[in-house]
């Protein structure tokens, strides 16, 4: 039987090996995608990305703060058919502040070391992703969801 | 490396190019033995071939559907069928073609060849892939022979070879293949030397047929056999049998022949030339370093090796399954033989087997008597059960033969068109099924029949309709699946049929529209001499087809007749606290009756473990499985976990199944999908779902418990994968079904 444990534990090894993510907004109703670096909350169920305020994707967050974020860990060789996965993860996203960002920002730079400057900038916003479901694909084709219950 | 090197060239440094096979062939010729004129076709040129191609990509999508540990060789077999299929069908690309046709010259101008798998990893002990891939002999002209070539690169996928590597744990995405193409010998006797015997280290043994060795090897034609001292080479034992055939050259490729009526009285080898294959079998041991199976042909008087490969250690081959592997490819003959066996002994006696115990009374017996006849039966239907594995399992290889001939012969697009002309071939489940339909049909048109069958009063309703109802039960009433009879409740076949009378009366399965057209297709592509064995082929693989869903149905009825004895030894026990158990097993259930039981405890019933996790709930969206029955089917999930179930289902539903067993197909004209956590093409659900056109996917893992009856399940039988929708949304848009099986839910 297939353990929603084990679904668990292949999210956490992607979210720990993989440094970047695919964030999907939109402005206006088009759709509109970029590379962030991201770090996973311990219980999976929030991930955190940095951004400056003056960016196209905080524009569109400000407006709408449903965003989905594809991870994924392919090598781009065909073998990624049989071996690689893609998560795409949905929900909704808020800036944090206050303890609560410093508290973030340190796992964030335990993962992205090099960013402490753009980090701690004062124009950078750290975003928390409330995540609603998870899609898994693996094999190319097999597609799990694991809802977060809120 | 070049792509092509001729024996003399080969050293050392090309071992793991050229295969086992040629580096013995360039070490045996280089040491001054007799051997045909060869060049190998080297396992860079198999590289570059599937690079080029994309073949290599397409080979991992194949392998990529599940966990290759997971599938079963009938799944392993269509997965390598479709593999085949790529590599017939793409020719070798121009820029490598060239080099090959250039290095063929020297041995390929005019004369005939043999193109032969030289798999590399062969030359050691440990393993031996004897018979895991392909080889072709009397082929003519450049085409032919690269198209062989071909089809023997196309063998390292296999299905016996790729069970083999998952076993030895091989990387299969490093393997590759080379090739010998070798001069034609064409031998009036031929044989194997195997210069240490398998079970017996003070012997060699030699074994001989008339013609070419492609008829022993292959198990066609059997062999004369020697025993001999390994020491002395001295003769112990000579094991003689009923020669009648030889294999010959045909204009192309082989044929079986008679042979004359001087030759039957005749060993094939005298003491003398056994004497020199022995000495041959000596000097190839001194060469490699270890007794070898050497294979070899005499031809008019000349004795030549066609090849040599050490002999895997008794050690290894202990718990070697590749005899078995072997087994799951039967040779023509084989199949000839088994089938009439089934068909003249075994089907009538299961039928009879039944039947005489069908006519024992049951209730009359004492208990202890009952407990002898619970015996009985269990002994009957092992003992069927036994014979069922030895013959029909095997048999079913007739399709797969006569689909490769098929592909060969008419060079199909759909690698499983061949299935096409074997459907609707009468089988007992759908001759059940065609009664059901009949009952449901009166009941259609009989409003008052309708009403009274509603109120369960079957003994109210037109005499008619009892009369057909319960030849119905008399008939197929004792087959089985599992624990449950077919006729165990009346009333539940009752609901079946009303249910399907509530729907549009469906047609019969008329089989492939196109089959008429198809089988002239097949025939043509065969000349007037080979008709015979065209017409033979697809005979077997209809009755193997056939077969595979009716020798169960026997065996069910076998089955039957035991859970009969064991319902009447449980109604007796019941009520007996101490032994009331449902599920008790038959020598517990004998015991019992014999009152010599200990005290058995009712099972509590084992309670599925449930993803559960409180803050996160996991559903399957997608699954993947093989592509079993084409066409897109969209309907509501009943997933058959017990009898129960099997007769809830509802029209237009999507039956979703751990694995169904023919008995259990009478469902089967409701459903408009069918899924099945089992896999392959020739399970009997694939097999009955094309029978009647319903879209199939196969092979899915954890089917039953990913999903849920009711959801709404996207049967996808092109691509074989199913989509599942929780909350009642439509998967996929109805555009996109457009010219499939429309559908309700």
């Amino acid at each position: 039987l297939e353990r929603i444990e084990e679904y668990k534990n292949d999210l956490e090894g992607l979210f720990e090996t993989q440094p970047l993510a695919v964030l999907a907004t939109h402005g206006a109703g088009q759709p509109y995608t970029n590379l962030v670096a991201f770090v996973a909350g311990k219980d999976l169920k929030v991930l955190y990305f940095a951004t400056s305020r003056g960016t196209r994707k905080f524009a569109n967050l400000s407006a709408d703060s449903r965003v989905s974020m594809l991870m994924d860990n392919r090598s781009n060789r065909v073998s990624d058919f049989r071996e690689a996965m893609a998560v795409t993860a949905t929900g909704r996203a808020i800036e944090i502040e206050g303890e609560e960002r410093e508290e973030v920002k340190k796992a964030y730079l335990v993962k992205h070391p090099h960013l402490a400057d753009f980090i701690s900038s004062p124009s950078c916003a750290l975003i928390k992703i409330q995540v609603e479901s998870y899609y898994m694909v693996t094999r190319f084709q097999k597609v799990i969801e694991i809802h977060v219950r809120l | 490396m070049n792509l092509v090197i001729s024996l003399e060239r080969i050293h050392e440094a090309h071992r793991a190019g050229v295969g086992g096979k040629g580096y013995a062939l360039a070490m045996m010729a280089q040491e001054g033995l007799v051997v045909p004129k060869a060049v190998c076709i080297t396992t860079e040129a198999y590289n570059e071939y599937v690079d080029l191609t994309g073949i290599r990509g397409q080979i991992l999508l194949e392998l990529q559907r599940k966990s290759f540990d997971d599938m079963r060789w009938e799944e392993v077999w269509d997965v390598s069928l479709r593999i085949r299929h790529l590599f017939m069908n793409t020719d070798i690309p121009n820029t490598i073609k060239g080099e090959l046709e250039d290095g063929l010259e020297a041995i390929a101008s005019t004369s005939p060849v043999s193109v032969r798998s030289s798999a590399p990893g062969e030359d050691s002990v440990k393993t031996s892939f004897a018979g895991l891939h392909e080889s072709y002999v009397n082929l003519k002209g450049r085409d032919r022979i690269l198209e062989h070539i071909r089809l023997v690169w196309a063998s390292l996928w296999s299905d016996r070879a790729l069970l083999y590597r998952r076993e030895l744990g091989l990387d299969l995405d490093r393997s590759a293949m080379a090739v010998v193409v070798q001069e034609m010998v064409f031998g009036d006797r031929s044989g194997i030397v195997f210069g240490k015997s398998p079970v017996d280290d003070s012997q060699a043994v030699i074994e001989s047929v008339y013609g070419l060795n492609q008829g022993l090897v292959d198990g066609t034609i059997e062999p004369d056999r020697w025993e001999l001292d390994r020491s002395t080479g001295e003769i112990i034992s000579h094991l003689p049998v009923v020669r009648e055939r030889s294999l010959e050259p045909a204009p192309e490729g082989t044929r079986v022949r008679e042979i004359s009526s001087a030759l039957r009285s005749k060993a094939p080898l005298g003491r003398k030339e056994i004497r020199e294959i022995f000495e041959i079998s000596q000097t190839m041991e001194r060469l490699f370093g270890a007794p070898q199976d050497v294979e070899w042909t005499f031809r008019k008087g000349a004795l030549y090796a066609l090849q040599s490969r050490p002999i895997t250690s008794p050690s290894v081959s202990e718990d070697d399954q590749r005899p078995w592997y072997l087994s799951l490819q039967q040779s023509f003959q084989n199949l000839k033989s088994l089938k009439k066996k089934i068909e003249s002994e075994l089907i009538p006696a299961m039928e009879a087997e039944a039947k005489n115990l069908a006519q024992r009374e049951l209730k009359g017996l004492s208990d202890h008597q009952l407990a002898d006849e619970v015996n009985h039966r269990v002994k009957v239907h092992e003992r069927w059960l036994e014979d069922y594995r030895r013959y029909c399992i095997p048999f079913a290889h007739g399709m797969r033969l006569f689909g490769q001939i098929y592909t060969d012969r008419v060079r199909p697009k759909d690698p499983f068109e061949f299935m096409n002309l074997l459907v609707g071939t009468a089988m007992v489940s759908t001759l059940r099924n065609q009664v059901l339909e009949d009952l449901a049909a009166r009941i259609r048109q009989d409003q008052a029949l309708f009403r009274s069958l509603k109120e369960h009063k079957l003994e109210a309703c037109d005499p008619e309709f009892k009369e057909a109802f319960d030849r119905l039960i008399i008939q197929y009433g004792d087959t089985t699946w599992g624990a449950e009879r077919f006729a165990q409740s009346a009333e539940r076949i009752l609901k079946l049929l009303l249910e399907m009378a509530s729907r549009p009366p469906k047609d019969p399965p008329t089989g492939f529209k196109g089959k008429k057209r198809l089988e002239e297709r097949f025939f043509s592509a065969f000349t007037d001499d080979e008709m015979e064995y065209a017409e033979e082929i697809l005979d077997i693989a209809r009755a193997s087809y056939r077969l595979r869903d009716d020798d169960n149905t026997y065996l069910g009825k076998i089955e039957g007749q035991l859970q009969n004895a064991l319902s009447e030894a449980k109604n007796r026990l019941k009520g007996r606290s101490d032994v009331d158990n449902p599920s008790m097993p038959p020598e517990e259930v004998v015991k019992a009756l014999k009152g010599r039981h200990g005290i058995l405890k009712k099972e509590a019933p084992v309670k599925e473990i449930v993803a559960t996790n409180t803050d996160f709930r996991m559903q399957a969206r997608q699954l993947i499985g093989q592509p079993a029955g084409p066409g897109v089917a969209v309907g509501k999930a009943r997933i058959i976990l017990n009898a129960s179930d099997l007769f809830s289902v509802k029209s237009g539903e999507i039956l979703v199944c751990d694995a169904i067993d023919p008995n259990m197909t009478f469902v089967v004209p409701l459903v408009s999908g069918i899924v099945e956590r089992r896999g392959g093409m020739l399970i009997h659900g694939a097999i009955i779902a094309r029978e009647y056109g319903i879209p199939c996917v196969t092979g899915v893992a954890d089917v039953t418990s990913l999903v849920e009856t009711g959801d709404l399940v996207t049967v996808d039988g092109h691509l074989g994968i199913i989509i599942i929708a929780k909350d009642g949304r439509q998967s996929i848009p109805s555009k996109s079904r457009d010219g499939d099986k429309e559908t309700g839910h």
